[in-house]
């Protein structure tokens, strides 16, 4: 599993190149074009970075969130989920960016070879932000009655959450 | 949504440092969060402009369509009354690959152009149909090959082993996925009787 990983990124690189050799397209030329869409889509995520991670600081620093994990501690604990990470969970299917800043939270707080950082980084690998993307979608075409989407959706992202502790155990302790 | 979660935040933050006497903890929560915000986005930028050009090559090279016949098995089973050659079947399974892919900016209009494409095929009705439905549900299980920003963010924070949670996330997102299609499968049956 350990090689799989390993060679993941390279073979990806490396495969794509290779490809676009064959081809013959000009590589270089269309890497740089998309770097640059790269670029700018950094440039839109500062602002609401900014905003989301002021929030989430501020969160932690009052207590508050201490307080959160207190009280669901229960919950937390019956499923082992590490306390820092359900924040992430809960904010996962709402909101692409704040889940970065909360991620990158725990990275800072915890680092990212703790359970926590690892539990988080699997479960922000593995699930997308499920309301953004239905409102995008269903709203590309102007339908409302969407049926059960949003409940399949969630089942879906629960699923991924609860597997990514299973998984974060099984694979990576 | 998010308005009313950030709103809350703040307030309930506040509140929670006046009860817990953290105020000066707060404050310097608020400015530490603004730098470490812009922070992570300098730290990001480079492999995020990586994995773009990247996906670029792959856009400009007709990788997509390699990776789309590979998946014709599984877009049978999961869209069996959608015809193979259809336009919808099409944008379906190029927004398909470019998620796995990791193009995010390709894959949304591919998404988009896809559920116009279904749209017509339900007649335009008021209701989404089966097939809206179902390919929603495989876009908000993301599946990626590469999860590349949570592996830049590792990297960041000195990581041992930064890409090592790649094999894990794989089969976190596949069960998700799989769980999400049953679910759309069975939820669409029960009003179909």
């Amino acid at each position: 599993m350990r090689i799989i990983s390993l060679f993941a990124v390279p073979l990806m690189i490396v495969g794509i190149v290779a490809f676009g050799m064959v081809k013959r397209i000009n590589v270089y030329d269309s890497f740089v074009e998309g770097a640059k869409t790269g670029a700018e889509n950094m440039l839109q995520i500062v602002a609401p970075l900014v905003g989301l991670m002021v929030a989430i600081s501020m969160f932690r620093e009052s207590g508050a969130l201490r307080i959160l994990g207190d009280i669901l501690k229960p919950l937390t604990d019956t499923l082992k989920i590490p306390a820092d990470v359900l924040p992430l969970a809960l904010l996962r299917p709402v909101s692409g960016s704040g889940s970065i800043a909360i991620v990158n939270d725990i990275f800072k707080n915890n680092g990212p070879d703790s359970l926590a950082g690892k539990v988080a980084s699997v479960m922000m690998g593995s699930t997308e932000t499920t309301f953004y993307t239905v409102a995008v979608y269903f709203g590309a075409v102007g339908i409302k009655k969407i049926r059960h989407t949003v409940k399949s959706a969630l089942l879906a992202d629960l699923t991924g959450m609860l597997m990514a502790v299973m998984m974060t155990y099984i694979l990576l302790a | 949504m998010l308005n009313y979660i950030w709103c809350g935040m703040i307030v309930i933050s506040f509140a929670a440092a006046m009860f817990t006497g953290k105020i000066e903890a707060l404050t310097a929560g608020a400015i530490e969060g603004a730098a470490s915000a812009v922070e992570t986005c300098i730290g990001l930028l480079g492999s995020m402009c990586l994995w773009t050009g990247i996906a670029k090559v792959a856009e400009n090279s007709g990788l997509i369509n390699v990776f789309a016949r590979l998946l014709r098995p599984v877009t049978k089973i999961i869209f069996p009354k959608l015809r193979q050659d259809s336009a919808a079947m099409r944008a379906i399974v190029m927004n398909m690959v470019a998620n796995l892919l990791g193009m995010g900016n390709a894959a949304t209009p591919l998404g988009i152009a896809a559920m116009r494409e279904l749209d017509k095929e339900n007649k335009h009705r008021t209701a989404a149909s089966d097939e809206m439905c179902m390919f929603v549900v495989i876009n908000t299980a993301s599946i990626q090959l590469i999860p590349s920003t949570v592996i830049s963010l590792r990297q960041m924070y000195g990581s041992s082993d930064p890409s090592g949670i790649i094999v894990p996330v794989w089969v976190c997102s596949i069960c998700a996925v799989v769980v999400g299609v049953m679910a759309a499968k069975i939820f669409q049956r029960r009003r179909d009787l």
